[in-house]
């Protein structure tokens, strides 16, 4: 009798696998989005693939005149469980395109497992400079930054105004220690110590003593999401933002964070490859119907997520759908930047994957109605490319 | 190093480990009483800490959430115990283990099903979100020292509670020998209920409390339940005040090992390894205490049972 | 007997149906079933067998796997040279685990083994040229077998024959005279002692062989992924691989596998396949497998606590 029920399961387990067979229409396009969709670090991942579906949706549910098939996975900040769930959207759901990944440790586990599949990978956020320089390949595409990019920004912004010693932070993994190189290469002053969280913290009383106890005019803090909000909290309850600058990259200070922590951020500077109020048409039309749609101000990454969109958009109808020749497919990636029309404006794509553009400083200030928001101030880098371009053998 | 980096992370190891007492107690309590394993002490904890921010957003006062928070979890902790726990007393180490196991489990889904997968935001009371300058110059975040005088608070009134009270003798019987007490007439299964439903008003106030400090996430309660086990462990199971001592080592050790040791290994190692190795060994220090501790008095610093 | 063999008929021609119905993904889910079932069969050894309540027992499992990886990357990848080395790294951490947490009784045998099994996940966490909390990838699968591992099927194979090794070892053990002290000690210590049986040599002798096997699994899981994360040490780990025991039976020969099979198919079942009616119902339902996990757990261990094997052979544990 009890025998039975293990026969029954064993032959729905059978009956499952025979039904999800990777029933594969000819015109449609399925894209595989890996994210992080939950945790502290969940609400970066919720950005990217609302800004990801926007595009989507103002394009009617079509990337390149194919009607899009977009699965959804959450690696919740966890590499190996990216990686498994990459496995599946290759192996099982037989996905053309993959995009969504947020942290640079769940891109590098799954970078591998992508690469042997030969499926192009459209970076909307992680852009890990192992897999730029040395380790670069034809099937990644950064829509985003190079990792380095707004650290090197806001370290030649930091020598501009004239902090003499900086303290600097971030948590360490790869993206973390790409993080604190980059701002050092531009970096012209002291560095008073480098110290890296582990990935995920939320207390960081310890960290704020030893940032009192070194007496920088500065402090540099790349800690994105949960944490960022956790840190800015603490560094203005520990009575530090009276006496030292923060100063940080544009995913530390975002709307994300804005919402959290609120007041206690004006008067902090970050870096960014975009800013909310940049003057060209394509800029206000994504702002507008991204506040419309969401109820919210759009963040860095929403325009990460959009601009990914549109870069696949474009690429697709200029390769005609052959998202599966290499070298067609690679071709028209690269020009996608110039020619669709990204909030971020004019920008190339480099023969490494990364992308050659602009970088501001924006500051947090309240809007005419009140709204806490990143205006941009100025702009600290033009046409800049990634460091390690130079170490990649693709030209 | 300078005195007041000293200072600042004592008080930082103080405030942690207060908290680690506030879960603690509850745990070496049930533990000691009903001899039961409760690995679903961290869920209560995060319940707490999620009805907490839950009803700071809904009255708009942190100080009108606090009693209201500790209440619905003693709540939810009395029917826990009163549905499913009961069961288990008696049961071996290994059904406990698993139950509670699964209990965690279900607490993490239901709480995720009722609150989604973001985390909620816990802030501090707005009075508190500033830092206060104490003798000597230093200037602390006022809100940890508050949490710093509700752990004190909390420590001497359970040590009332437990030390001059009819119902603390109770207790203190059941801690040191079950079956005496019972063979004596005690209402047991009251007891027990009142004893679980203390335990989870205390993992309620320490997840109200760091709440604001650390995130209200599923999840929050393992990371600090291997912790308090710890805890327990050191102190002795069955004994407050050697969740109290057990507590403020862990809290201290683990504190210090992660704000000084990285400045010791930076001495001869590069920046992103002496990050890496400092956390790690503190927290290897901190199962090392246990050990050591274990293997020369194997009941703990201060066992409740003669 | 017969019921055996019709099992390994089944589970050897799954892989050539499944070519055929070109759905390879599935004989890479159940190769990770099959390694699952070696780990938690060797837990049983220990818990089930020896009546040990080792809530440690990642440590083994991962350290086998690391070593795999390790091995790997210093350009070690002869799987007769890493295995091996796999199997032993582990019955070494068993042996210096055991030889401490025997001393103690009970709870403290639960804690101890729990805080050793930490301080490994924390050591192996620390190795950043390891990858750290990040993991590490290995280069691809061992070498030095005329057939590659890389193919999924013959991976597979490979598998399959370790775990029916792995069951028919536990099978002579439990026969042996080893295993019929191991169970008298677990029975009643005090009378095996009073007999005059070594006790703790025995039950050490039962925890570094538990350990060892749970080297092999984690050996086999480095190479099924190619990838190893130290969530592989985790307690959580530890957890779950109790859980599989008891699911399947504590203290049976099959107990092991039936609950690894069982608990990951149960988590596949759920996250993978979305079942319409049950989605109209409870919205996102698939996100919450654990439910049904922690459910199913708790339901056997209030009411079923023979587990799988023994609802289905109706045998009580003596």
């Amino acid at each position: 009798m009890k025998r039975m029920a293990v026969v029954a399961a064993a032959a729905s387990f059978s009956v499952a696998a025979l039904v999800s067979f990777g029933a594969h229409a000819a015109d449609e396009l399925k894209v595989g989005f890996l994210s992080t969709l939950s945790g502290p670090a969940g609400g970066i991942g919720i950005e990217i693939r609302d800004g990801f579906n926007l595009a989507l949706k103002l394009n009617g549910g079509k990337l390149g005149g194919m009607k899009a098939d977009v699965i959804y996975a959450d690696d919740t900040l966890n590499p190996q469980t990216g990686r498994q769930l990459a496995e599946r959207m290759l192996k099982r759901d037989r996905v053309d395109l993959m995009t969504g990944i947020v942290f640079s440790n769940v891109m590098l586990a799954v970078w591998p497992t992508l690469e042997q599949a030969k499926t192009f990978y459209i970076a909307p956020n992680a852009t890990p400079t192992a897999i730029t320089g040395k380790g670069c390949s034809p099937y990644f595409f950064s829509a985003s930054w190079p990792n380095e990019a707004h650290h090197e920004a806001a370290g030649e912004f930091a020598s501009s105004k004239g902090y003499k010693n900086a303290f600097l932070i971030a948590p360490n993994y790869p993206a973390g220690k790409d993080a604190l190189t980059g701002f050092k290469r531009t970096y012209k002053g002291t560095v008073a110590a480098e110290v890296y969280s582990k990935l995920n913290q939320l207390d960081y009383s310890a960290e704020i003593a030893q940032m009192r106890a070194s007496h920088a005019n500065a402090v540099y803090a790349f800690l994105p999401g949960g944490m960022g909000i956790n840190f800015i909290k603490q560094f203005v309850a520990a009575g530090l933002s009276k006496d030292m600058q923060l100063i940080v990259p544009g995913f530390v200070s975002d709307q994300d964070v804005v919402r959290a922590v609120g007041e206690p951020m004006l008067g902090l500077f970050d870096t960014s490859q975009w800013a909310y109020d940049l003057d060209n048409d394509a800029n206000r039309k994504f702002v507008s119907a991204f506040e419309k749609e969401y109820q919210r101000i759009p963040t860095l990454y929403a325009e990460q997520g959009y601009t990914a969109a549109l870069i696949i958009d474009q690429a697709v109808r200029d390769a005609k759908g052959k998202v599966h020749d290499a070298k067609a497919f690679r071709a028209a990636l690269m020009k996608a930047p110039e020619r669709a029309k990204t909030p971020r404006g004019q920008w190339k794509e480099a023969a490494n994957g990364t992308p050659i553009q602009d970088y501001y400083v924006r500051a947090l200030v309240k809007d005419r109605e009140g709204r806490i928001v990143n205006r941009k101030i100025g702009t600290i880098l033009k046409d800049h490319k990634d460091y390690w371009a130079k170490d990649c053998s693709m030209q | 190093m300078s005195g007041l980096l000293f200072l600042e992370q004592s008080l930082n190891g103080l405030q942690f480990g207060l908290m680690l007492f506030l879960l603690a107690a509850g745990l070496t309590l049930v533990f000691g009483i009903m001899d039961m394993i409760n690995l679903a002490h961290g869920s209560l904890y995060m319940i707490g800490a999620y009805l907490m921010a839950t009803l700071a957003q809904a009255t708009g006062s942190f100080w009108i959430a606090l009693p209201l928070a500790l209440a619905a979890t003693a709540l939810v902790g009395a029917i826990l115990e009163l549905t499913l726990l009961r069961r288990l007393y008696g049961r071996d180490h290994l059904a406990q283990v698993l139950a509670t196991f699964a209990v965690i489990l279900i607490a993490n889904e239901v709480v995720r099903i009722v609150w989604g997968p973001q985390p909620l935001l816990l802030n501090a009371p707005p009075s508190l979100t500033g830092p206060v300058t104490l003798p000597g110059g230093l200037q602390y975040a006022s809100y940890r020292l508050l949490i710093i005088g509700v752990g004190i608070l909390v420590a001497l009134l359970l040590y009332f509670l437990i030390a001059k009270t009819r119902v603390g003798m109770l207790v203190r019987a059941g801690a040191s020998n079950r079956e005496m007490a019972l063979a004596m007439g005690v209402d047991i299964r009251r007891l027990f209920t009142a004893v679980f439903a203390l335990g989870a008003a205390l993992c309620a106030l320490a997840g109200a409390m760091l709440g604001p400090i650390l995130a209200v996430q599923v999840g929050m309660g393992e990371n600090i339940l291997i912790l308090a086990f710890v805890v327990i462990v050191i102190g002795g199971i069955g004994s407050i005040r050697g969740a109290l001592v057990g507590a403020l080592l862990v809290g201290i050790v683990d504190t210090s090992g992660r704000a000084f040791l990285p400045l010791f290994f930076g001495v001869f190692l590069p920046p992103q390894f002496a990050s890496a190795a400092g956390p790690a060994l503190a927290s290897v220090l901190i199962y090392l205490l246990m050990a050591v501790v274990l293997f020369f008095r194997p009941q703990g610093l201060f066992p409740a049972r003669g | 007997m017969k019921r055996v063999l019709a099992c390994f008929v089944v589970l050897a021609a799954f892989p050539l149906v499944m070519q055929a119905m070109d759905n390879l993904f599935y004989v890479s889910l159940a190769s990770r079933m099959l390694i699952y079932a070696i780990a938690a069969t060797s837990l049983n050894l220990a818990l089930g067998y020896g009546g040990m309540v080792s809530f440690g027992h990642a440590a083994f499992f991962g350290a086998g796997a690391y070593t795999v990886a390790i091995l790997a990357t210093e350009g070690i990848s002869n799987l007769w040279l890493a295995w091996p080395a796999a199997v032993v790294v582990a019955a070494v951490a068993a042996l210096m685990i055991g030889a401490v947490s025997l001393r103690t009784r009970g709870v403290y045998f639960i804690m101890i083994t729990l805080a050793f099994a930490q301080m490994v996940y924390y050591i192996f966490v620390s190795l950043k040229e390891y990858g750290g909390e990040d993991g590490l990838p290995l280069p691809g699968r061992s070498s030095g077998l005329p057939l590659s591992l890389a193919d999924d099927v013959t991976w597979y194979y490979l598998v399959l024959a370790l775990f029916a090794a792995t069951l028919y070892g536990l099978y002579r053990l439990s026969r042996s005279r080893f295993g019929r002290v191991i169970e008298a000690i677990r029975e009643n210590e005090v009378r095996a002692e009073a007999i005059g049986f070594p006790v703790y040599r025995y039950k050490l002798a039962c925890f570094v062989l538990s350990g060892a096997a749970a080297g092999l699994a984690g050996a086999l899981i480095a190479n099924q992924a190619s990838y190893v994360s130290p969530s592989l040490l985790h307690w959580i780990q530890s957890g779950t691989l109790m859980i599989m025991v008891i699911l399947g039976g504590v203290g049976t020969l099959w107990g092991g596998a039936l609950g690894a099979i069982a608990l990951l198919a149960l988590e596949h079942l759920i996250s993978d396949y979305q079942i319409d009616w049950l989605e109209r119902l409870a919205p996102n339902y698939q996100d919450h497998a654990g439910l049904a996990v922690g459910v199913v757990l708790l339901a056997i261990v209030l009411a079923a606590p023979q587990g799988l094997a023994g609802m289905l052979s109706g045998k009580r544990r003596a």
